[in-house]
């Protein structure tokens, strides 16, 4: 149940207590977030960082006052938040600019709003474009922009109305690398120049790097349900390099706070439908597990850091972690203190011939309780035939609306393994 | 191509469900009340005197173009109210939404007869036959728009929705600057497409007479009709010139610019694609006083209108309170029992009229569905029979696409119920002529919806495929088989199910006509709507209407939409 939580203070800018977000109800119900605590103080830049699907945009939109959390309070300078919170404002991942409207008229439709008038707002506007370095651009429509640009007119619009507490959503992952990189430096000057007049930034973001290099103070989430797992301060002088040893072991700590919480729980294979835990299958085909063990076995020992292994394999997390998921399941990889280590059974997959894989794979996932009662129910069947709706009936009550998402996966799994497919004009599933 | 765009939004729904009962119920009420009107109806209504002389061409065109555009404008109107409120209310599209769907899938024409016969029992008669012309075209025009400007609205982007929430943007603002932008190109398109069809239900309605009954109006449909009738050949053909050239010229002075400058709009756009490009655009953008005018005129008159609708209302900032989603369920209740209450007792009065029939006249009702049923079979046979390979042809082969493309667009853009007369004036003495004018009617009427959709079909093969079954060297039957048929099949069912939507419509005209002073029929529901509407016979009308409704709502229910279901699952390119 819910922990209690402390009361609000007043130097907090921002204060949850006891946030859930819930869809659904009754055995269909789905906790994207449970019991949610934290606090962002005046001056603080505070990093939500977790893997897809962990809430943290849920939570940022609960923050903003976009979506309403199912129970819980959000305290803004003490006083419950009841709408859309006036004093906040989003960056987005997607840049949500009016593609009508060029950078100018982006940029002042935010003024607009609040009745700003005419000739005020224009100056305001072209001094903020001036600022965030698109002088010259006014008049260009977003379409004519490099996603860089447009991100920075994202921001010439939010600091248009001098939010005291502004919330990125992911601001960079939709940018390459370099203009990534020279938005964030540019971001972190102003605000640690104090040339805007915010209070505090609250960031979502997955990438584990770019956190620590802007956040003061990491909280890391999880998912299945989504909550916070742990919380890193980071306490670098700014600004930080990406070779001090110092940052390296800040990354090295959120990793094992990350990525160890994920795989330990992935040791268990779960129940048949009906008979307990469940467990779902990660969203990995297998055949980048494929690939994923072939590159593990190039490896000196066959152990990589799982960091430096997405760089090389030039992986998202995000990507990264489910396929790793499914090859600790399978028993082809252990995860150790941040390090990737490819076991014995991982080694005989890589090496074996295109058939051997096959059976390998199939014996292994045969080992799976929802793999295993697939195969056996059309075993027992006469014609070896079984419509989808009788599967989906029966994990309905465990996976609610995960529940076809989670059959696809195990069909694409039995598939890849040559157990049993799918037919998609009658609907029914059938044994190779 | 232009001119349409490959067919109306078609939502199909799966089954005939409570709300469609509903609906059509008190559509039955609607019915019911429009012929207890009609009965007190004047016995003889004389049409208006039409000169075939030249000079009273431009002044018909002008009437017939002036009443396109009040339809129009009231189309427009009716579609961001309607679309606005079903949108934004939840409440309200769990009503509005099922009703756009029935209206969208009744033959309109079917209700021309009562709407003027219950019009002039009030009016007088050629004010009636200009609404009623008005209320029909309409009626043509309004739910494709309305569909497209409710969905626009709906998908909306979620981050461009958050924005707007952010920066608090207030409904007028996000209405303006959001909403509107982005449904904008949409909304044009399915202008554009209402406009084509509103067309042909200006040519029917202004030569509509039955008996004693001269519904005509002064316009260039009846001009046309009058010179066919009379046989005067250079009239026709002045009157289809000028018909051609006012459509052709309305596109480039009105339809074209106005898509030019929606490119704006678009969110993305997709590389390779023609932009549509209009030279008066272009000349009214380089043109220092229309600059003048946007500047002084029209942009502080935006400022001043915003200003007072931003300061009349501000959204509210706290969530919507449970008091006020009670309040609403409460008008649901009342407006459903409302409805409800109208359905039963349109019902009631529907039953006790269709009483007074004899079991021959609902003899004649079956027989008369029947064979225009086979009418509109037999006509979408033969637009499938030549466009499919015509289609396949222009899509495929550019040159050929460049040379037909402009005699294409003419010849789709004018309306086949303007040629009606003319089609009889060769084919009503021969036997058996007025079935085969009807059936060319409804192909004129149709086919063109099929060919842009096998235009739009073939182009849209993906290129590795064609190039996949030309290494394979397949012979052109397994090249049918295999790729074209199979690719096609989705714009085939959208394109059918517009083409006999409209060959249904056409049946109104198409089975009974005046013509050269002789009444021309041919068995059909069309036929026995006419003749009903003629001798007076308001419990047959009534009948003979609501059986063609059920029908034809019933054939896109149980056949279209399942055959569109297949081709959404099975045939669609991804």
């Amino acid at each position: 149940m819910a922990s209690t939580a402390p009361l609000p203070e007043p130097e907090d800018l921002l204060q949850l207590q006891n946030i859930y977000k819930i869809y659904g109800s009754g055995p269909r119900q789905f906790v994207a977030l449970q019991d949610i605590n934290m606090r962002i103080k005046a001056g603080e830049f505070v990093c939500l960082l977790g893997p897809s699907g962990c809430g943290k945009s849920t939570l940022l939109r609960i923050i903003a006052g976009l979506d309403r959390a199912s129970s819980g309070t959000v305290y803004y300078r003490g006083q419950p938040l009841t709408g859309i919170n006036p004093h906040a404002t989003i960056v987005f991942q997607t840049f949500a600019l009016y593609p009508w409207l060029n950078v100018q008229e982006n940029v002042e439709l935010a003024l607009k709003a609040r009745g700003v008038p005419k000739e005020v707002r224009k100056s305001k506007a072209i001094q903020l474009i001036d600022t965030v370095g698109l002088d010259g651009f006014e008049s260009a429509y977003p379409r004519e922009l490099s996603g860089g640009m447009r991100q920075k007119v994202g921001f010439a619009r939010a600091m248009a109305v001098e939010p005291e507490l502004l919330c990125l959503d992911e601001p960079f992952s939709a940018l390459d690398v370099l203009s990534a990189e020279a938005l964030r430096g540019e971001l972190m000057e102003l605000w640690l120049g104090k040339s805007i007049p915010t209070q505090a930034i609250l960031m979502v973001t997955h990438n584990i790097e770019e956190a620590v290099l802007m956040a003061d103070r990491i909280i890391a989430m999880e998912k299945d349900p989504g909550r916070i797992v742990g919380e890193i301060s980071v306490g670098l002088r700014h600004p930080r390099k990406r070779k001090d040893a110092a940052y390296q072991l800040i990354v090295d700590k959120v990793y094992a706070t990350v990525a160890g919480k994920t795989l330990t729980e992935a040791e268990e294979l779960g129940q048949e439908p009906g008979k307990g835990r469940i467990r779902r299958l990660p969203a990995a085909p297998l055949n980048a597990l494929a690939g994923l063990l072939e590159k593990l076995a190039e490896e000196s020992d066959g152990r990589a850091d799982i960091y430096r292994f997405a760089e090389a394999l030039a992986m998202e997390l995000d990507d990264l972690l489910p396929v790793i998921e499914a090859g600790e399941l399978l028993g082809f990889v252990k995860v150790l203190e941040g390090d990737l280590l490819l076991t014995e059974l991982g080694r005989a997959y890589a090496e074996a011939s295109v058939l051997g894989r096959k059976e390998m794979i199939a014996s292994r996932i045969l080992r799976l309780p929802i793999i295993s009662w697939i195969y056996e129910t059309l075993q027992r069947d006469d014609d070896q035939r079984v419509a989808k709706e009788y599967f989906l009936d029966r994990l309905r009550p465990d996976f609610h609306d995960h529940t076809e998402k989670q059959l696809d996966r195990a069909i694409n799994w039995g598939r890849f393994a040559e157990l049993f497919a799918f037919d998609d004009n009658t609907d029914e599933l059938y044994l190779e | 191509m232009r001119f349409f765009r490959f067919g109306p939004e078609f939502r199909p729904a799966w089954r005939l469900g409570i709300a469609d009962i509903i609906i059509l119920l008190a559509l039955l009420g609607v019915l019911y009340v429009g012929v207890r009107m009609a009965i007190s109806a004047p016995a003889i209504i004389s049409g208006p005197k039409i000169s075939l002389s030249f000079w009273a061409l431009p002044w018909y065109t002008l009437l017939s173009v002036g009443r396109m555009f009040a339809a129009y404008i009231l189309s427009l109107l009716f579609t961001l109210i309607y679309g606005y409120t079903a949108a934004h209310n939840r409440t309200a599209e769990k009503v509005l939404m099922p009703l756009l769907d029935v209206l969208q899938s009744v033959p309109i024409l079917s209700f021309l007869p009562v709407v003027l016969l219950s019009l002039s029992s009030v009016l007088p008669a050629g004010l009636a036959a200009e609404l009623a012309a008005i209320a029909l075209i309409f009626t043509s025009q309004a739910w494709n728009m309305t569909y497209s400007f409710f969905q626009s609205i709906r998908t909306v982007p979620r981050e461009l929705q958050e924005a707007s929430a952010v920066f608090r943007l207030g409904p007028w603002l996000q209405f303006r600057k959001v909403e509107l932008p982005f449904a904008a190109v949409g909304l044009i398109w399915n202008s554009i497409m209402s406009w084509a069809g509103g067309w042909f239900f200006l040519m029917a309605s202004e030569i509509f007479t039955v008996g004693e009954r001269d519904f005509r109006l002064p316009g260039i449909g009846a001009y046309l009709q009058t010179a066919a009738s009379e046989g005067n050949a250079n009239a026709i053909i002045a009157g289809i010139i000028t018909l051609i050239a006012t459509i052709v010229v309305l596109d480039r002075v009105v339809w074209r610019p106005i898509l030019a400058w929606a490119e704006k709009f678009k969110v993305e756009t997709v590389t390779g694609e023609k932009m549509p490009s209009s030279m008066v655009y272009d000349l009214l953008s380089r043109s220092w006083i229309f600059e003048k005018f946007i500047y002084r005129g029209v942009d502080p008159l935006l400022e001043w209108i915003d200003d007072r609708m931003a300061r009349g209302r501000t959204r509210s900032l706290a969530y919507s309170s449970p008091s006020l989603r009670r309040s609403r369920y409460f008008c649901l209740w009342i407006l459903g029992i409302t409805l409800g209450l109208f359905s039963a007792w349109g019902a009631y009065r529907t039953v006790s009229m269709l009483i007074l029939l004899e079991t021959q006249d609902w003899l004649a009702i079956g027989l008369g569905t029947f064979a225009t049923f086979l009418r509109v079979a037999a006509s979408l046979f033969l637009a499938l029979v030549w466009t499919v390979p015509t289609g396949v042809a222009i899509g495929t082969n550019r040159r050929l696409a460049d040379l037909l493309q402009p005699i294409v667009q003419i010849a789709a853009s004018v309306p086949a119920t303007a040629l009606f007369p003319v089609l009889l004036m060769g084919l009503a003495q021969k036997p058996g002529g007025m079935n085969i004018a009807a059936i060319l009617l409804m192909l004129m009427g149709s086919q063109w919806y099929l060919l842009f959709n096998t235009i739009a079909g073939t182009t849209a093969i993906p290129q590795d495929l064609r190039h996949t079954t030309a290494l394979l060297r397949l012979s052109r039957r397994e090249r049918w088989k295999n790729l074209i048929l199979p690719a096609l099949f989705p714009y085939l069912v959208t394109g059918s199910i517009t083409a006999t939507g409209g060959a249904w419509n056409a049946s109104i005209v198409a089975e009974h006509a005046q013509f050269g002073g002789h009444t021309h029929t041919t068995t059909g529901i069309g036929s026995l709507i006419a003749m009903a509407t003629a001798r007076g016979n308001y419990p047959l009308l009534l009948a003979s209407t609501i059986a063609l409704v059920l029908v034809v709502v019933a054939i896109n229910r149980f056949f279209w939409s399942r055959l569109y279901r297949v081709a959404e699952e099975r045939y669609r390119m991804e």
